[in-house]
């Protein structure tokens, strides 16, 4: 018997152990990790600064969160709940994504804390194996729970930016504007995802109808890229714009997307369209009828 | 229920005043290429302003009057389609390719003004001889 007093080769955790026997070895570990707290510290920021995380951070920065987030580490664990610890997931993560810290590199240094108090338990406990077992089947469960609750506080936030910075974008919302009786521009600029050529095309279709339009322009110099989901929206906008009696311009295509529409093979014979900006302007003039002149011609003339 | 055609000038005016079953949208067909020709019409206009729902019956329907009456002699053109109705036509691929559509009853008069090349002051008279 390598293990003696025991039977099995490894100390499975025991389903009959009192829940207060883990409270026990906790407070046991927490005792431990707060008094060698000083150097486990510098030897986390160490391990950090040499796995090269966190390299948007100066050492003092490193140092002075590690210290924080050791301490709420050590408070989580002793207490088992992790609230605090949640919240204060939530500050860093604010504090650290606008400086680029990515998210492996969260997981990363949590992984790393838990290493590195893992192997210090190793380190104290290594006479008494069962002991270790003991401590570890204690420790593991609340360091895994805690690495998990910081990576998922810091995905979180982030998914709240960009949540937050699409509705931005969205509410860069596209202005329908009369440039003159009975003609409406429409400049469209960045992406254009199916919800926004949805909200887009209801805004047309009322504006053509409060404005009474004839005639839309369409500019599409601002948007970058077009794939033949895109293209479609525009042709159904095209289309319904035309079924409330309004003829649609569009401007602006770029020689990548003229190419790309061409290559990808998307049907716009339906749709008319113009150089640029102006020139659809122009166009749209001749349709209703306008002809716009210097004013010296017209003194002339009268 | 029945709609009403109306007779003005050279165009004859169908107003669509409630929901219409396949039934009633054939028979608004028959009566207004039958008249068409009885009243000499240059052109019809439909107006669907007070229809929320436009199916694909009621599309074909719309699409088969224009052509038919082209054929009779008259030009059609489609007046009062909500934006509601345009946006789901649309995306249900009902888009009625090769007929005309305008705002509103105005605007479909205007419309076919420009296609029969009459002038708004036009009379009966005026028309006959040219």
């Amino acid at each position: 018997m390598a293990i003696k007093g025991k039977d099995a080769p490894l100390p499975l955790p025991d389903p009959q152990a009192p829940a207060e026997s883990t409270a026990v070895l906790l407070r046991e570990l927490v005792a431990h990790l707060r008094q060698n707290r000083t150097q486990l510290r510098e030897e986390w920021a160490r391990r950090i600064t040499r796995a090269q995380l966190l390299t948007a951070m100066t050492e003092e920065e490193i140092f002075a969160e590690a210290t924080s987030v050791y301490d709420n580490y050590v408070e989580a664990l002793e207490t088992g709940t992790f609230e605090a610890l949640q919240a204060y997931a939530r500050n860093l993560s604010e504090r650290i994504i606008p400086r680029g810290v990515e998210t492996h590199e969260v997981v990363g240094i949590v992984l790393l804390l838990r290493d590195v108090l893992a192997r210090s338990l190793f380190g104290k406990y290594h006479e008494d194996f069962d002991k270790l077992n003991r401590i570890l089947d204690a420790y593991e469960p609340a360091a895994n729970r805690v690495a998990n609750t910081v990576a998922v506080g810091f995905v979180q936030e982030r998914e709240r930016i960009i949540r937050q910075q699409q509705e931005a974008i969205r509410e860069l919302s596209t202005p329908v504007l009369q440039v003159r009786e009975r003609l409406l521009i429409l400049p469209i600029i960045g992406v254009i995802d199916p919800q926004r050529a949805r909200q887009l095309t209801e805004q047309l279709l009322r504006a053509i109808r409060t404005n009474r339009a004839k005639v839309v322009v369409i500019d599409i110099t601002g948007v970058a890229a077009m794939d033949s989901n895109v293209a479609n929206h525009l042709v159904q906008t095209v289309e319904a714009s035309r079924l409330l009696g309004a003829t649609v311009i569009v401007t602006g295509l770029s020689p990548e997307i003229a190419q790309t529409l061409v290559t990808i093979g998307v049907d716009l014979s339906e749709m008319a369209t113009v150089g640029d900006l102006q020139g659809g302007i122009e166009e749209a003039e001749r349709l209703l009828g306008y002809k716009v002149l210097p004013l010296e011609e017209v003194t002339a003339k009268a | 229920m029945e709609v009403p055609i109306l007779k003005q000038g050279h165009y004859l005016i169908a107003s669509i005043q409630s929901a219409l079953t396949d039934a009633d949208l054939s028979q608004l067909r028959e009566a207004l290429i039958e008249r068409v020709g009885k009243f000499r019409a240059r052109g019809v206009i439909v107006d669907v302003t007070a229809l929320d729902v436009m199916d694909s019956f009621a599309v074909r329907t719309l699409r088969d009057i224009a052509h038919m009456a082209r054929l009779r002699g008259a030009e059609t053109v489609i007046v009062g389609i909500q934006p509601e109705v345009a946006f789901a036509m649309v995306q249900l691929g009902l888009t009625l390719k090769g007929v005309a559509t305008a705002l509103d009853l105005e605007e479909g008069l205007a419309f076919l003004d420009r296609q029969t090349q009459l002038r708004i002051e036009r009379g009966p008279a005026r028309l006959e001889r040219g």
